[in-house]
C-alpha cells in the first residue's frame, strides 16, 4: 500500500508529472521572455496534456500496434520509478539500497530506447530516419553521461545516493573541486541531448523531419510521451544537484535555468557534427575530469 | 470525459499545422509571420507542429488544383479529429481569379469541410489572429 503511494501520488507519478508541469511552464515563459514575448499562460501544460487526452489516437495501419502503443508506456514508467528513487534518497538518505545510482541511470536509459522501439514500430520511414538519428545521438552522449557520474562516485567512494547527498553535506559540495567543474559541464552538455532539447534535438526536428520520432503519434499516446519528457525535464536537473551539489534545493533552479539559456542561446546541429563532439571534445574532458578526480583534485 | 472540459482543452491550446495546396506563398509568408515573436502567438496556446497528427487546425492556403486535391483530402483524413479547418486567403476561401480555370478543383469548402474563412490577398497577420479569435468563440458556442 506504502509503495502504491509513493509509485502514484508523492514521490512518484503524479508529484513529478506537477513539478514538471511547473519547470516546463518556466522554461516556455522563459524562452518567450529571451524573444521579447509574453510568453504562454500559467496553466498551458495542463491544456496541452487535456487537449491530447480528448483528441482521437490512430494507430498506422502499418504500424506493430502492440510496441507501437506500450512504448509510451514503458518510458513513463521508468521515469516515474527513477523519480522515486532520486525523492527517497533526498527525503531520507539512509533509506535505498546499495547501488540506487546505477539503477537510476538505467532507468534513465530506458525512455530513449522507448522512443526508438515506438519510432521505428510506426511504420513511417521519416519515424525511422529519427529513430536511427536518436540511435546515433543516444550511443554518443551515454558514455562522457556516465564517465561525468563517474567523478562523484570516484570523489565520494560510494555508489549510494544517500551516501553521495550525506557526504556532500559534510564535506563539501563536488561542483568546489577542478574535476567536478569539468564533470558537471559535460552532464549539462550529455543532459541537453537526452533532454532532446535544441542544440541536439535532431531526432524530433519539426522543420526537416516532422516530428520525427512521434510523427505518428497523436492522442493519449502522444501525451503520455509529452508527458514523459517533461517529467524527464524535471528529474534530471534533481539528479544534476544530486549528484554535484549534494542535493540542495536552489541547485535545482541553477541546472534548470543553464539549460534554458543553452537551448535559446544555440542552433540545431546536424548529427554528425553532435556526434563528433560527445566522442572527441565531451568524451576528452569527461576522461581528463575522472583522472584528476583519482589523483584527488 | 466531459465536453465542456474538452473544448476549454482545445481552445486554449490549438496546434495548427500549415497545408500549402498551390499558393503563391504570399499568405504563407504572412502566416509565419503572424507566428513570429511580434505577434506571439504562443500566449493563446497557439503553436506550429511538424506531423499533421498533433495537428488541431489545419491552416490551407492556395487554390487546389488537381495535383493536391488528393493530398489535402488524405491531410484531413489523417488528421485526429475533433480537427478545424481554416481557409487563409482569397485562393482558398473563394479562388478569385482563378475560378473556372482548366486545373482546379472548386474553392476549399467543396472538398474538405471548412470552419472559418480569412479573406484578404494576402491576409495581414492581424486578420488571421481576428479570424482564429472568431473560431474560438464558435467553437465555445458564443457569438
Amino acid at each position: 500500500m506504502r509503495t502504491l503511494f509513493e509509485f502514484i501520488i508523492f514521490p512518484g507519478f503524479l508529484f513529478t508529472a506537477i513539478a514538471g508541469m511547473v519547470f516546463s511552464w518556466i522554461d516556455r515563459k522563459v524562452t518567450a521572455r529571451v524573444q521579447w514575448r509574453q510568453g504562454p499562460p500559467f496553466f498551458q501544460p495542463v491544456y496541452d496534456f487535456i487537449k491530447l487526452l480528448g483528441k482521437e489516437t490512430i494507430v498506422p495501419s502499418s504500424a506493430n500496434s502492440v510496441i507501437f502503443l506500450l512504448s509510451p508506456l514503458l518510458a513513463i514508467a521508468s521515469t516515474t520509478l527513477a523519480s522515486v528513487i532520486l525523492w527517497k534518497a533526498i527525503i531520507n538518505p539512509q533509506s535505498l539500497f546499495v547501488g540506487d545510482l546505477l539503477v537510476v541511470i538505467y532507468l534513465l536509459a530506458v525512455t530513449p530506447l522507448a522512443v526508438i522501439l515506438g519510432a521505428s514500430a510506426s511504420g513511417n520511414p521519416i519515424a525511422s530516419l529519427a529513430a536511427s538519428r536518436e540511435m546515433k545521438l543516444y550511443s554518443a552522449y551515454e558514455l562522457p553521461f556516465i564517465f561525468s557520474i563517474l567523478v562523484s562516485v570516484i570523489k565520494l567512494n560510494t555508489i549510494k545516493l544517500g551516501e553521495i547527498i550525506l557526504s556532500q553535506q559534510s564535506s563539501g559540495i563536488i561542483f568546489n573541486s577542478f574535476s567536478g567543474v569539468i564533470a558537471f559541464v559535460v552532464f549539462l552538455l550529455t543532459i541537453q541531448a537526452k533532454l532532446g532539447l535544441v542544440p541536439f534535438d535532431m531526432a524530433e526536428a519539426e522543420t526537416e523531419i516532422a516530428g520525427g520520432v512521434f510523427i505518428e503519434y497523436s492522442g493519449v499516446p502522444l501525451a503520455i510521451h509529452k508527458l514523459n519528457r517533461i517529467m524527464l525535464l524535471f528529474i534530471i536537473p534533481v539528479f544534476a544537484s544530486v549528484l554535484f551539489f549534494g542535493g540542495k534545493f536552489w541547485s535545482i533552479i541553477v541546472v534548470l535555468v543553464l539549460i534554458i539559456l543553452i537551448r535559446n542561446t544555440n542552433p540545431r546541429v546536424r548529427i554528425d557534427q553532435a556526434i563528433k563532439f560527445f566522442w572527441r571534445t565531451c568524451l576528452i574532458f569527461s576522461i581528463f575530469a575522472v583522472v584528476l578526480a583519482t589523483i584527488g583534485y | 470525459m466531459s465536453a465542456p472540459i474538452k473544448i476549454k482543452a482545445l481552445t486554449k491550446s490549438i496546434w495548427v499545422f500549415h497545408a500549402a495546396c498551390s499558393p503563391c506563398n504570399n499568405c504563407d509568408i504572412e502566416l509565419l509571420d503572424a507566428l513570429t515573436p511580434r505577434y506571439d502567438l504562443e500566449r493563446f496556446g497557439i503553436q506550429l507542429v511538424g506531423s499533421v497528427r498533433h495537428a488541431d487546425a489545419l491552416l490551407v492556403t492556395g487554390a487546389v488544383n488537381k495535383k493536391v486535391v488528393d493530398r489535402i483530402k488524405r491531410l484531413y483524413e489523417q488528421a485526429p479529429k475533433p480537427c478545424v479547418v481554416v481557409a487563409v486567403g482569397n485562393c482558398a476561401c473563394s479562388e478569385i481569379m482563378f475560378r473556372d480555370s482548366y486545373n482546379t478543383c472548386g474553392p476549399l469548402d467543396k472538398i474538405i469541410p471548412v470552419n472559418a474563412y480569412i479573406p484578404g490577398c494576402p491576409p495581414k497577420p492581424e486578420a488571421m489572429i481576428t479570424g482564429i479569435v472568431k473560431l474560438i468563440k464558435a467553437l465555445k458556442g458564443e457569438k
